[in-house]
């Protein structure tokens, strides 16, 4: 976190610190935000957050439309027909959650829905588990939702503002993911903007792109067939891949917003975030240990740890996953001896699905660094310090003794014994 | 054709005749009413318009009787079903001849 010199004094004086865990600070968010309806189904490790706002709605504290439903497909539904009519919308899921309202996230984002959903991240069953990993959101990174990912309390309730703002601004659906109960259950101090900056900060949500109007009436997401053609009154009207390429130029488009967004937030509320990416002791860095989440927070224990032991060491933190920060990576990584991506999510008969990213994006860029990958913290499983340094130790090794691809390395696992 | 961009980022369009495209050739059966039936021409007045409301693609228009578009129907019997006078039957296009394929959707399936 870096408040830039410009930050409004004014907002950072009238705001409150609280102490909260990170589900109360997506809930606090949106509240912030004055949704006007939310809809979700509970699953652990998200529930508090819909517990939250629905104790708010209830009391009359917030003036929205709270929608029970009976699945997580249902709750996202809701949501997407709110968001068509013009409604700022909330949701949140975790993991199974996830999964099972997946067909409705790839209708958000073709629809160009600007709905934001907090996803407190859990490892997919089989077999059960309620704890941390992030194969939840990493398995619908594909879907056309932005995808920002948070370090701490604040970041979540930052992020999740600014995610209506970058929601709305390009018609884009944003995921705001935070490490389940790592973050979610975790009491941090947090500073909460008074509600009148917020407002000043972010208006209403008053320019969807679908057409209601009862004079005018509309088909609102009609079948299209493969080609472009002229609909009955004569208009031209783009085939599926025309509607499609518009989105992926949207979430391109996003590259740019997401750190305008960053610093408009930072001068209106006194904090802002690195936009695409944040870093730690990265100026003169050989050794580069890059991840997503709270895990990032934990590297930059590693790389102190391995900077006393003379490895330049530095930590490259991905805020935005989706859209992928292609430029800002090559900037950050050109140069550097080694990356070492950590991922808490595999694509299971390949690897780590940031590894596979980052690597693809350097190849064949000028002095681009060798790209290796190591999973770890899978279901909750405890991911120690000394063993993240280990396995830069092990990596920096096989670099220095030149391999330039390499199986990934399982940090913690212990198959035998 | 229209010179119109193709730019709209959504799909979405006017409720219009044709706007969700001519059935074309593979209707198997086809609505075809006995007018001496309908409700609405027996009583001379504006009544029933059942077929109207169930027809799924509002390709039945309100009439005294109502009157079905066959460049429009896909020929799924539930007027038919629906009537309770029993004036619409379902019978095969074979029994009609070659598909009642109208001029325009002649050109459009030849292109």
């Amino acid at each position: 976190m870096s408040a830039p010199e410009s930050a409004c004094a004014a907002a950072l004086a009238t705001a409150s610190m609280e102490v909260m865990t990170g589900n109360d600070a997506a809930a606090t968010a949106a509240k912030l935000a004055r949704v006007q309806v939310i809809a979700a189904y509970p699953i652990t490790p998200q529930s508090p957050v819909v517990e939250q706002l629905s104790a708010w709605v209830e009391s009359g504290e917030l003036p929205a439309e709270f929608v029970t439903v009976e699945s997580e497909h249902s709750a996202l539904t809701v949501c997407i027909a709110a968001s068509t009519v013009g409604a700022r919308t909330f949701t949140a899921t975790s993991a199974n959650g996830l999964a099972y309202m997946t067909e409705q996230v790839w209708w958000a984002a073709g629809a160009r829905l600007p709905i934001v959903m907090c996803i407190a991240n859990r490892a997919m069953a089989a077999p059960w588990n309620v704890l941390n990993d992030q194969q939840d959101s990493m398995s619908v990174r594909d879907a056309g939702w932005v995808q920002l990912y948070c370090r701490d309390n604040q970041e979540i309730l930052d992020t999740t503002l600014q995610a209506y703002r970058i929601a709305e601004r390009l018609h884009v659906p944003v995921m705001v993911c935070y490490d389940g109960f790592l973050l979610s259950h975790t009491m941090m101090p947090v500073s909460v903007p008074d509600a009148a900056v917020i407002d000043a900060w972010l208006p209403k949500y008053d320019h969807p792109l679908t057409v209601v109007d009862p004079a005018d009436p509309r088909n609102i997401g009609p079948v299209v067939i493969a080609d472009p053609r002229a609909d009955a009154s004569g208009e031209g009207h783009g085939g599926y891949m025309e509607i499609r390429a518009q989105l992926h130029g949207a979430l391109l488009e996003v590259l740019d917003v997401i750190p305008k967004v960053d610093s408009e937030y930072g001068a209106a509320v006194g904090r802002q975030w690195g936009g695409l990416l944040w870093e730690h002791m990265l100026d003169d860095a050989e050794v580069v240990l890059v991840a997503a989440g709270s895990l990032g927070t934990q590297l930059t224990v590693a790389a102190e740890k391995l900077r006393e032991e003379g490895v330049k060491a530095g930590v490259l933190g991905i805020r935005a996953y989706r859209p992928f920060p292609v430029a800002a990576l090559r900037g950050k990584l050109a140069g550097r001896k080694l990356a070492l991506v950590y991922d808490k999510a595999l694509a299971y008969g390949y690897e780590g699905p940031i590894c596979s990213d980052l690597r693809g994006c350097l190849l064949g860029t000028p002095d681009a660094p060798a790209v290796f990958g190591a999973v770890c913290g899978l279901g909750g499983r405890d991911v120690p310090v000394d063993q993240l340094a280990g396995a830069a130790r092990r990596a920096l090794a096989d670099a220095e003794a030149g391999l330039r691809v390499r199986e990934t390395d399982w940090i913690n696992l212990h198959l035998e014994g | 054709m229209s010179t119109t961009k193709n730019g709209q980022e959504i799909s979405m369009s006017r409720p219009s005749v044709g706007e969700a495209g001519r059935t074309g050739d593979w209707r198997n059966d086809r609505p075809v009413m006995d007018a001496t039936k309908c409700l609405a021409v027996k009583q001379g007045r504006l009544t029933c318009q059942i077929c109207w409301v169930y027809c799924p693609d509002g390709c039945i228009a309100q009439g005294i009787g109502p009157v079905i578009d066959l460049a429009y129907c896909k020929g799924c019997g539930i007027c038919a079903q629906e009537c309770p006078a029993g004036a619409i039957s379902m019978e095969p296009e074979a029994d009609h001849g070659t598909c009642a394929i109208d001029a325009a959707t002649a050109e459009e399936a030849g292109r």
